[in-house]
């Protein structure tokens, strides 16, 4: 019996420079790394080390997500079972109906709601994970460099943020844009100007607004109708949505329909203190957009107003509703698209923050604008960080002049 | 045809092509390219004008002061443009309707200018002719390309002639949203550079700076 590592080793000299299979490489060091720790960290005498790796950081987002990845099961599989039993059906007029049939359709019972849920997470993470995997690989051997975890991120967050009955195709188009247009067109991991995750969504959103928009979308029974709380309220303010019967707590929970990992707060929040206790996120970023989008709310509450409801909106209902915290936590604090100076990060969150709560109050288009805030700051972020880094050189010239 | 005429006329299609190396023209074929028959009049008036304005002011370049060089050229495009205009209104008014103001705007392409300014101000007038014509194909070449894609994958059409049948009537095409609105045209323009640089390599500009390969110990040893 012989060891992986040993195995890994055996075959290594194939892949290096001058080996048969050199042009592979990238695919065995994505094997590689994936089981093993890889070697590449921070050595030289000049810069701070702390022993961390791409890798590391990748994972503990992936592992930060774990509690969201339930939670979206869960609560897909149970407003699934609710509308399956609003509308009278005894059973999904979809092929989930063959493994359904072991579980049956009980929201009361939480292992059907799982069962369910797991029924829409698991083909779109696997399409996402496989047409995604293809161009990863593909750009890689191309180029001669290394598939890294970044993509296990981006696929993961990705397949968070998509209504549970988007149909698979475009879902696979979607993560084709978002990495190859997003990412791969700029160099790859580390040279993207915008996150890939919210590039494919994005896509999708412009391409295909008929299976991500609207009211028919969010719960994934065909032909049943239950919109967002967030659309409620786009309509008819906050008394839509305590009409329809929402109560805070419940949205903080995250029993509503949406995009499939989005709507628990909760969980969002536990993965957020893993991330922030492991310093893989930066709390800067968290906070800019925290304090930007409390700011913009108390300012619309404060105007006022007698035709859009929307202004009399509280903060900590922007909070809970839509993909505000979602994105607050995994996306704004992606390290590559965000800015990378200390005050620039301020600035990008509360920009977001800002943003956000515009879109979704004054903007008649679109009830929700964290996708577009966050990529809109993206495109921001350098311009930050360069006039951040000006004025750190004015203020030092200064000091010595 | 001499090397000269064969050169103007050919370059501005790959090797020089005013969009995709010279990156000039392009607000126009973000606009007008949501389907092929706009384009095609687009393409058709932009070559004549571009053409007819080189000849034009090339054979008068001797005579124009160097100081209101642009004047006297914006004046000479500027009624070709009208004269497109008004024809296009005789004989095509609803394709002219829906070009709306980007004919108009001929006047400010930069491609028309740049002839003028380039070339015609310098060369005699057959010659800068058919490098008006050289390139206005260029241009022509990439708007094509640009609202074929864009009316195909958009709502499935060539020349408003179904080629995919749409779900919406029972067909199995789902239209792509997003090729209907004009930033997809900075996607097929980015994905046609791309590709051309892929072909004729040396068409790629070389890299303001290069990141070390810190991570494999090679950065440190230069």
């Amino acid at each position: 019996m012989i060891s992986a590592r040993e195995l890994l080793d055996k075959v290594e000299p194939h892949f290096t420079k001058g080996g048969k299979l050199e042009t592979y490489y990238g695919l065995y060091e994505m094997v590689d790394t994936f089981i093993y720790t890889p070697s590449d960290v921070t050595r030289g005498t000049t810069h701070v080390r702390d022993g961390n790796d791409l890798k590391r950081t990748m994972t503990f987002v992936v592992i930060a997500t774990f509690f969201c990845i339930m939670m979206a099961m869960y609560n897909t599989g149970y407003q699934a079972n609710l509308a399956i039993e609003a509308m009278g059906l005894t059973e999904s007029p979809s092929w989930r109906n063959l493994v359904m049939n072991i579980f049956g359709y009980n929201p009361m019972n939480p292992v059907s709601n799982f069962a369910h849920g797991a029924l829409f997470f698991l083909p779109i993470y696997i399409v996402t994970l496989a047409i995604g995997g293809i161009w990863e690989v593909l750009f890689a051997t191309v180029r001669g460099h290394e598939v890294n975890e970044g993509f296990l991120v981006s696929s993961m967050l990705y397949t968070l943020i998509l209504p549970p009955d988007m149909p698979l195709w475009q879902v696979a188009l979607g993560i084709s844009f978002g990495i190859v247009i997003g990412k791969e067109v700029f160099g790859g991991t580390g040279k993207n100007f915008l996150n890939p995750a919210l590039t494919g969504r994005a896509f999708l959103f412009f391409a295909y607004p008929a299976s991500i928009s609207g009211d028919s979308v969010w719960v994934g029974v065909d032909g049943f109708t239950a919109a967002t709380p967030l659309g409620l309220a786009a309509q008819g303010g906050l008394e839509a949505v305590q009409a329809a019967g929402y109560n805070w707590f419940q949205t903080f929970m995250g029993f509503m329909p949406g995009s499939i990992g989005e709507t628990s707060t909760l969980a969002i929040l536990i993965g957020a203190a893993f991330l922030l206790y492991t310093r893989i996120a930066s709390y800067r970023i968290m906070a800019g957009v925290l304090g930007g989008m409390i700011a913009t709310s108390i300012i619309f509450n404060f105007i006022g107003s007698d035709s859009n409801p929307m202004f009399a909106m509280p903060f900590y209902w922007h909070l809970t509703l839509g993909g505000f915290a979602f994105g607050m936590v995994y996306m704004a604090t992606d390290p590559v698209s965000a800015s990378m100076t200390n005050t620039g990060r301020w600035i990008f969150g509360a920009l977001i923050g800002v943003m956000v709560v515009l879109v979704r109050v004054v903007n008649p288009a679109f009830p929700e604008g964290m996708m577009l805030s966050i990529l809109f700051a993206n495109m921001f972020a350098p311009v930050i960080d360069y006039f951040v880094v000006q004025a750190n050189i004015k203020r030092r010239m200064k000091r010595h002049a | 045809m001499n090397s000269e005429t064969k050169k103007v006329l050919t370059a501005p299609l790959v090797n020089d092509n005013p969009i995709t190396l010279q990156v000039l023209g392009i607000c126009s074929a973000l606009a007008v390219t949501s389907q092929m028959s706009t384009s095609l009049i687009m393409a058709v008036a932009l070559t004549s004008v571009t053409a007819c304005s080189s000849a034009a002011i090339s054979s008068i370049r001797n005579h124009i002061p160097g100081s209101i060089r642009i004047i006297v050229q914006m004046t000479i495009i500027a009624s070709l443009v009208i004269v497109v205009d008004q024809l296009l209104k005789a004989f095509a008014y609803d394709v002219s309707k829906q070009l709306s103001v980007f004919v108009g705007l001929i006047i400010t392409n930069c491609i028309v200018m740049g002839r003028a300014e380039a070339y015609a101000m310098k060369n005699p007038p057959m010659a800068s002719f058919m490098d008006g014509i050289g390139n206005g194909l260029g241009y022509s070449l990439i708007l094509i390309i640009v609202a074929f894609f864009r009316e195909l994958l958009g709502s499935g059409k060539l020349l408003g002639i179904e080629i995919f049948e749409l779900t919406k009537d029972g067909g199995w095409y789902e239209p792509n949203g997003l090729m209907l609105l004009p930033p997809s045209a900075f996607f097929i323009i980015g994905i046609i550079i791309w590709s051309f640089r892929q072909w004729k390599p040396n068409q790629v500009e070389k890299p303001d700076f290069k990141i070390l390969d810190i991570a494999h110990g090679e950065g440190g040893h230069h």
